[in-house]
């Protein structure tokens, strides 16, 4: 966890939107557990895509979970994209994660991965939540995002 | 009330500078017409639509305006699909003898421009990077391979037999033939996907005209028969384009429902099939959807793949006019393309890339976002 005190240090740093993940201090991932059917999402919404329901309670997420699938960004996307430059690939994967709340399901949860050499990322893989500079705003600020990287990694 | 297709018409596919979607449009109805041999005032009710090329009702003011009922059809991937359908539905119903169905499009260069917020996603979706549609192609035949135990570079041997195809086809867009080789070796774009691994957007359009059966022969001495279409959307836990998360719950996708119900209303199985154009928007693509329409198991692709199973004059010919691999990607004019190219092989019409021993059945299946898919089963 040290890169995520790492980050939550830095002075000033804002996340790259409100309601992703709890911020600055113990960021965990921010989800809407459905209070009928326990259906778990990412971000958080006001109603469910399995039973309709709109019942829903904030949950955070557990900050270790297993790679279910992953590919490496290749190429630059183009706007709305807003990456540093120059352009560097970088993994983009879906991580299993459990809702740290009674009867709420674990969820897959797509992001950017920290790892971008395809032998290092392993289908049922252990992988680590940390919260990494993005980009510098105009004003100077650093925005900050989500990512994950290969648990007990350098 | 059956329904034939008695004319099919099409722009070729690719990029045509300075023509107009819509014009284009125009140019494959004139040929469909022409095939039929009808004129427009004969076509009773119309349906047709292009994602990013303008409404299609429009063209009533180059082809004449003859009072005609023209719908629009704005329905993403499913365009062509659900303008079919409809049309299909107009003669069924026996309101009408004789409809359009009508797909056309023209797209800039380069990967689809998602925009996160007309998705309902927050903008740091797509300013994190995680808005491609590329990605999700790469992501879900990653998971695929892994289920199923499937090497990567049958990857390769789908692009190469797309190409190959695409280059006996005139009016295809990629007509020079790639090597496995070659298309492993070129830049990776989506692990596991290389450049020619994945379809461009392009332009083209298709048109349909269909008629009552027992008036078929009127206009054609080969009527093909459309058994049925079918048309479906996901369900909860079916792994689509766009998803910041995703249910540990799965379900099959669209396709595997649409492709269900057409055989079922059909009265015929995936194994009657002669000859099927399925939806490669990406090689994956073309190898899972093999299984989801229920042409072969899960697992048996790389079996077939290297028997040389779904080429031309293999047992189960696949995307015999090169798919969207060489055809690109006019999303509103994809889908009835490869319904253009199935009539063409059951009327024995399709010359150097004719699937040989006179297939009698056909098969066409789309699929694209936010997850949709549209079946059709053709006979003679
Ligand atoms: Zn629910």
């Amino acid at each position: 966890m040290s890169d995520v005190a790492q980050a939550s240090k830095v002075a000033g740093a804002r996340p790259v939107a409100d309601g992703l993940f709890t911020w600055p201090d113990n960021p965990k991932l921010l989800a809407s557990s459905c209070n009928s059917c326990g259906t778990t999402t990412f971000p958080t919404q006001s109603s469910c895509p399995r039973c309709t329901g709109s019942d829903m309670r904030e949950v955070t997420l557990a900050t270790r979970g297993r790679l279910w699938t992953w590919t490496i960004q290749g190429f630059e996307p183009k706007p709305p994209y807003a990456g540093p430059a120059p352009f560097e690939p970088y993994g983009v994967g879906y991580v299993e994660l459990a809702a740290d709340a009674d009867g709420a399901s674990p969820v897959l949860v797509e992001s950017r991965l920290s790892e971008s050499t395809p032998e290092r990322l392993v289908i049922g893989a252990e992988m680590d939540l940390e919260i990494v500079p993005f980009r510098t705003d105009d004003d100077g600020t650093e925005i900050v995002t989500f990512s994950f990287r290969p648990a007990g990694g350098a | 009330m059956d329904v034939a297709i008695v004319g099919i018409g099409m722009h070729p596919f690719g990029r045509h500078p300075g023509v107009s979607g819509l014009e284009q449009g125009a140019y494959a109805v004139r040929q469909a017409l022409a095939d039929a041999g009808i004129g427009w005032s004969e076509v009773e009710c119309a349906f047709g639509g292009s994602a990013s090329a303008g409404n299609a009702d429009s063209l009533v003011s180059n082809l004449g305006l003859t009072g005609v009922p023209f719908v629009n059809v704005y329905n993403g991937c499913a365009t062509g699909g659900s303008a079919l359908a409809m049309a299909d539905r107009a003669i069924r119903s026996g309101d009408y003898d004789l409809t359009l169905a009508l797909g056309f499009d023209k797209h800039a260069r380069g990967a689809f421009n998602a925009n996160p917020e007309s998705a309902g996603i927050g903008r740091w979706y797509g300013e994190t990077g995680l808005m491609l549609t590329t990605q999700f192609f790469g992501m879900k035949i990653q998971r695929y391979l892994h289920d199923h135990g499937l090497p990567a570079d049958i990857l390769a041997k789908v692009a190469a037999k797309a190409f190959r195809n695409g280059s006996l086809n005139e009016n295809a867009w990629r007509r020079k033939p790639l090597s496995e080789e070659e298309i492993l070796a070129a830049p990776m774009l989506s692990n596991p996907l290389t450049q020619y691994m994945f379809c461009n957007p392009g332009e083209g359009a298709v048109a349909l005209i269909l008629a009552s059966a027992d008036k078929a022969t009127r206009y054609t001495s080969h009527p093909v028969y459309l058994k049925s279409v079918s048309f479906k959307t996901r369900r909860f836990g079916s792994f689509e384009v766009f998803s910041p998360w995703l249910s540990p719950e799965r379900a099959p996708g669209p396709t595997v429902e649409a492709a269900a119900a057409a055989f079922e209303a059909a009265g015929i199985g995936p194994e009657d099939i002669d000859v099927a154009q399925i939806q490669d928007t990406e090689s994956g693509a073309e190898i899972m959807h093999m299984a989801e329409t229920g042409l072969c198991k899960d697992g048996d692709q790389e079996a077939l793949l290297r028997s040389g199973a779904t080429e031309i004059g293999g047992k189960m010919p696949i995307n015999t006019d090169g798919g969207c691999l060489a055809n690109g990607e006019p999303i509103g004019a994809s889908g009835l393309r490869q319904v253009y190219e199935n009539v063409l092989q059951l009327r024995g019409a399709a010359g150097a890339r004719q699937v040989p021993g006179q297939p009698k059945t056909a098969f066409t299946h789309v699929y694209g976002a936010p997850g949709i898919s549209a079946c059709t089963v053709m006979s003679v």
